[in-house]
């Protein structure tokens, strides 16, 4: 304990202490949090059309759009200023309490490694799909895939990220370019909008098909939060966290605007609402071999990208709680040459392989899905009490969000519709995730929490909070 | 040629993922725990924002 003590000590005085690398900028912001996201565009959207029709899918990509920028918004605030490898969860930790950051960081935790699961199997099926050979199985791929993204993160961020930056760009370009390969202005020569969504099969099953089709409406931004995770390693946190964030949902909602356009007006709901490519679907409708190839190569690079940025952020959730001892120190690691929480990159890369062997897609969307709602439920709670505890005007911050507090209630409600969407789909996998976070809460609170330095933890130099 | 890619893919995973493991036991060996787990949440902020309490 006491050569502990005086190793810190050296460490300080000389500063050689081995801590993440601070090189990137807005543009890996941006690619980390549009590359998490984009593969909703090329599947997952779609399976809300199945739910409640075209037009529900449609209403759902606008109301969950208002979800994701209150989502946006209130994160760059709060992230601009907590800086830290961890993102919602330091947030927690520092206005909430460890126990909701605890369970703030599993939830992390989950919604990545399930979607990066998610992304590994849609890729081996993608290939798997596009090859059409007998015996052919999507293990190869789902392997190659997880491994290899886990040695590019295990690497160095800066080069993990400058991958991401150009395989999401290329992907989104593809989507771009399939819009206006279409003749997006002139309805009846490709596309047959008006044919394809009428009064009598615009909502097929009513407004109760819009709610549940909230379940999936998800997809077309799920993740864009984890831009918070790259907190520690921006070279200006206060600058570029907002603008990356706020950059990347504004191209999101362009992508997701013009996919669903694209999408039905040139399949009917019936066929959108199951397939698992409406992108690359779209491609093969178009009539061109070009646009066709070019879909499929964008479906595969999006699965990629996506992959490649959950890798980054559950890393580094899980490095952040070795780091305050909510978990083992021994995962607090850094690689002294790459400067990456090495040790729990690879300790997630099998549970990842392991998920990706056994679950299949649906369940690993859902519980991607569900462990993303509760997190954005505590973050419209989270920023109620941040803007109490720490009025304007009392710390700095990199920047402040309008409308307050309506953003945070709009997100509130938002989510507790999805919940019941998700009720309606998956109930028996949402009372299982819910047992399952109240007992590892009783675990850490009875058992865990005795080892955290509880001085430790609370790193930023704020004034004592209003009211305490 | 897709079976062929498919055992490309797991010759990759394979040696990627030894790599990994080899330089993982050279770093561990090589530098002290110490040292390893010596990174803290804020260093940078600590320095750059300084609030009256």
């Amino acid at each position: 304990m006491t050569a502990a003590v005086e190793t810190a000590q050296t460490t300080t005085i000389h500063g050689d202490r081995v801590s993440l690398l601070r090189v990137l900028g807005p543009a890996h912001v941006w690619a980390l949090g549009v590359g998490i996201v984009l593969v909703g565009e090329f599947t997952g959207w779609n399976f809300s059309a199945d739910k409640g029709g075209a037009l529900a899918a449609l209403i759902v990509c606008w109301i969950v759009g208002l979800l994701y920028t209150s989502v946006a918004m209130i994160d760059s605030e709060v992230t601009s200023t907590v800086a830290a490898a961890g993102g919602q969860y330091a947030q927690a930790k520092h206005i909430v309490g460890p126990l909701m950051a605890f369970n703030v960081a599993l939830f992390l935790v989950f919604a990545y490694t399930m979607l990066e699961v998610s992304d590994a199997i849609l890729l081996g099926d993608t290939i798997v799909a596009k090859a059409g050979v007998e015996g052919l199985t999507h293990n190869s791929f789902i392997a190659a895939t997880i491994v290899v993204l886990a040695w590019l993160n295990y690497r160095g961020v800066l080069m993990t990220l400058n991958v991401n930056f150009v395989i999401t760009a290329i992907a989104y370009v593809s989507i771009v370019i399939l819009f206006f390969s279409v003749s997006p202005w002139t309805q009846g020569a490709v596309l047959k909008l008006n044919e394809l969504v009428t009064p009598g099969n615009a909502l097929p099953y009513g407004w109760i098909g819009v709610i549940a089709a909230f379940q999936f409406g998800i997809w077309y931004y799920l993740g864009i939060e984890g831009t918070t995770q790259a907190a520690e390693e921006v070279r200006s946190p206060a600058r570029s966290l907002p603008y990356g964030t706020m950059a990347g949902m504004i191209t999101l909602l362009i992508a997701a605007a013009m996919t669903w356009y694209v999408c039905a007006s040139m399949m009917p709901w019936e066929y959108l609402g199951i397939t698992y490519y409406p992108l690359w679907d779209a491609g093969k409708l178009s009539g061109s071999p070009l646009l066709e190839n070019l879909l499929f190569i964008a479906t595969l690079l999006s699965a990629l990208a996506s992959a490649n940025g959950c890798i980054n952020d559950a890393a580094r959730a899980w490095f952040s709680l070795g780091r305050d001892r909510y978990l083992p120190s021994w995962f607090s690691a850094v690689h002294p040459k790459y400067r990456t929480p090495y040790r729990s990159i690879l300790f997630l890369l099998p549970i990842a392989l392991a998920f990706a062997f056994i679950a299949d897609l649906n369940q690993a969307i859902t519980f991607s899905i569900l462990s993303g709602v509760l997190q954005y439920t505590f973050m419209s709670i989270n920023i109620m009490m941040f803007r109490k505890k720490w009025p304007l005007g009392s710390i700095r911050r990199g920047y402040t969000h309008p409308f307050h507090p309506l953003p945070a209630i709009v997100l509130f409600c938002l989510c507790m519709v999805t919940f019941f969407a998700i009720f309606l789909g998956f109930g028996s996998q949402l009372i299982a995730m819910t047992v399952f976070y109240f007992l590892i809460s009783l675990w850490f609170h009875f058992y865990r929490y005795k080892f955290v330095r509880r001085g430790d933890q609370f790193s930023m130099p704020w004034p004592k909070p209003q009211g305490y | 040629m897709w079976m062929g890619l498919s055992y490309v893919c797991w010759g990759i995973s394979a040696v990627l993922a030894l790599w990994m493991l080899y330089d993982w036991f050279k770093v561990d060996t090589t530098y002290s725990e110490d040292v390893l787990t010596s990174s803290r949440e804020g260093e940078l902020e600590a320095v750059s924002e300084k609030h009256r309490i």
